[in-house]
């Protein structure tokens, strides 16, 4: 651990404006809290919300994990995971069961998470309907009264255009029928996954100076049409390695011929089945 | 065989041992030293102090060292070094009037109290490359030295009432950006706060539009200055104001004309631009695009991307801009395969239309 820097590099005075920023958004649920972001070590757009939102978290007892694309191995969550254990010398780990705290990019684990878990979520765009409206005076003035027409014609087009949602990620939700919130790039099929879960999911936007939660028990409705209801991926495959046909699964190129291969994006996950399986 | 990008603690530790080789070239031929880039880099190291937001050039020299002369890279560390600073207080308004000028100049008068003064500009240096080592000279010493103060060249105008006046005494007090997030819309000194930060080559390029018929600036640059100011603070413990420095500053103050408007009478009015260091470009730059960025308070018709402000300041930050560029190297295989699935369900869909239109085509024709 450098000791050079505060406990997780932030000083206390930051931290506590990022907790007080995060019980206003623990009790407005989806709503979007300007906070006063740092500029942090890594580059924006690299998990600067994030990071920041885990520094006001973690004590000296939490176990962090890390994931990228559902992955501990990559190389953006292995670098984050190496700043913490070096400015806070907290313990790591890469087993969902058993993190405190889980700051993720672009997935929410396939292990079920509990009431003592919290899951940190990086947000590149944390509004929703910014490719609809990019002036921010204006969507602000559109969640005040609650004016989500503009995405709800957004997905009626789809429909008249493809005959289905042509959203496969960051799909909008509404937060316990009143924000309308962007649950990050996760793919749609993690959606479900957002509603009544136990653990507390808090989402930080680094560069775009936001914070947002969705508190445990909460109602997250995926925005759909009676005849037209929230579907999520499938696949006719499923995991070559561990054998799963309820997980994501990645597509990896093996050869020049163009073969592929599908495997879980859960690294713990898969790696868990593939041990239960040995043993 | 599944070869996923496994390992990837060891190939990070592997980049960095890659790096600091290549950072430090080849080792015959010797490091250089901070005192090296100070002396001989200045106008670099004030770029990165200015848009690092930190006053410090040892730390800026650093920074340009470790990021091997990348300014964007050395901005961002000298930034994020910032982020652990405890702020211990705020200085007094800097008196620019006050300032011990090296350089001044103004394009709208042929002579002013005070006189022009070329200072060190590479202005009228030809560029053709030196290729001999550069010789040490020794600059005459002025008959008279400079007067301590030279009056603004703006004031003079201020006295006839022909350009608008400024009370800073109505000014509210301005936000700290780098402790309140950028809202929407921004006040002037805001604006100016975020500007100052903002990157050279984007103020440099939105400056440039408006002289070029993206909103109407008509320019003239009033005044020029560079120079040593004192900073001054008033600790709450001794009560009275202490001088802790001196910084070099550069400032812009141009003149536009304005044919009136918003209840307003037809009058020049002001576009500022300020940076530490020498910073001539970036300054002249800022005080263009604040100007243009004053469209709504004097009631000028908005067309001109120079005359957003939510696309000029939430665009204007070469770290987060570079950030979120660059984030794109990170992997996006899951949104990635969400697309991949989706555009295989959209491609099949269109394949079949494509086929019934044929068939019905062919029904009609038989």
């Amino acid at each position: 651990m450098t000791s050079n820097y505060n406990f997780a590099f932030l000083d206390e005075n930051t931290k506590r404006m990022l907790r007080r920023a995060l019980l206003k958004a623990v009790a407005i649920p989806g709503y979007q809290v300007p906070f006063g972001s740092r500029e942090m070590p890594l580059p924006y757009g690299w998990g600067t919300g994030g990071i920041q939102l885990t520094a006001a978290l973690l004590g000296p007892d939490d176990v962090l994990k890390v994931i990228d694309q559902g992955a501990d191995d990559t190389t953006n969550a292995v670098n984050i995971r190496r700043f913490f254990a070096r400015v806070a010398g907290v313990t790591t780990t890469e087993r969902t069961t058993e993190a405190s705290v889980i700051q993720t990019r672009h997935r929410i684990p396939e292990t079920p998470l509990r009431e003592d878990q919290i899951l940190v979520f990086q947000v590149p765009e944390p509004e929703p309907l910014r490719t609809l409206e990019p002036r921010e005076a204006e969507t602000r003035t559109l969640h005040a009264l609650a004016d989500y027409g503009l995405m709800h014609v957004k997905l009626y087009e789809d429909i008249a255009q493809y005959g289905h949602i042509a959203t496969s990620y960051d799909y909008p939700v509404l937060v316990d029928g009143r924000f309308l919130t962007s649950p990050s790039p996760i793919p749609k099929f993690d959606n479900p996954k957002l509603d009544h879960s136990p653990a507390l999911m808090l989402f930080g936007a680094g560069r775009e100076k936001r914070l947002y939660a969705i508190p445990p028990y909460t109602k997250v409705e995926s925005l759909a049409f009676d005849d037209h209801p929230f579907e999520i991926q499938r696949w006719e495959h499923q995991c070559e390695l561990c054998g799963s046909d309820e997980s994501y699964l990645d597509e990896v190129v093996v050869d020049d011929r163009g073969s592929r291969m599908f495997v879980c994006s859960d690294t713990d996950y898969c790696r868990q089945r593939r041990a239960e399986q040995a043993a | 065989m599944y070869v996923a990008v496994k390992g990837g603690e060891q190939a990070i530790t592997r980049s960095l041992q890659l790096l600091a080789e290549a950072r430090r070239g080849d080792l015959t031929v010797p490091e250089l030293s901070l005192d090296q880039i100070r002396e001989q880099l200045r106008l670099g190291v004030a770029r990165v102090m200015q848009e690092g937001s930190l006053y410090d050039e040892e730390l800026a020299a650093l920074a340009m060292r470790q990021a091997a002369g990348d300014m964007l890279e050395a901005i961002f560390l000298l930034r994020a070094y910032r982020t652990t600073l405890p702020r211990f207080g705020y200085t007094q308004p800097l008196d620019t009037n006050a300032m011990r000028v090296r350089r001044r100049v103004s394009g709208t008068f042929k002579d002013v109290p005070g006189g022009q003064v070329l200072g060190p500009t590479y202005d009228y240096t030809q560029r053709l490359l030196e290729f001999e080592s550069t010789a040490p000279t020794s600059p005459l010493q002025a008959e008279a030295p400079l007067p301590d103060t030279m009056p603004r060249v703006l004031d003079l105008l201020d006295a006839e009432a022909l350009i608008e006046r400024i009370d800073a005494g109505v000014d509210p007090e301005p936000i700290d950006l780098t402790r309140e997030p950028l809202m929407f819309p921004a006040d002037r000194a805001t604006r100016l706060q975020n500007l100052a930060r903002g990157d050279e080559g984007f103020l440099l390029g939105m400056a440039y539009s408006t002289q070029r018929g993206y909103a109407e600036s008509h320019p003239f640059a009033g005044e020029i200055r560079m120079g040593e100011v004192d900073v001054v603070i008033c600790p709450e413990e001794l009560g009275f104001a202490i001088e802790i420095g001196s910084i070099t500053l550069t400032e812009c103050q141009m003149i536009n004309q304005f044919h009136g408007g918003n209840g307003l009478p037809p009058q020049f009015t002001r576009g500022y631009g300020l940076c530490m260091g020498e910073g001539e470009r970036k300054a002249m730059s800022m005080a263009l695009v604040d100007r243009t960025l004053r469209c709504d308070e004097l009631g000028e018709p908005a067309y001109a991307p120079a005359q957003n402000q939510e696309f000029v300041l939430s665009h204007s930050d070469s770290v987060e801009a570079s950030g979120f560029v660059q984030h794109l190297k990170l992997p996006h295989y899951v949104d990635f395969q969400a697309e991949l699935s989706l555009l295989r369900t959209l491609s099949k869909q269109h394949a079949q239309h494509l086929n019934a239109e044929e068939t019905a085509a062919q029904e009609t024709s038989s």
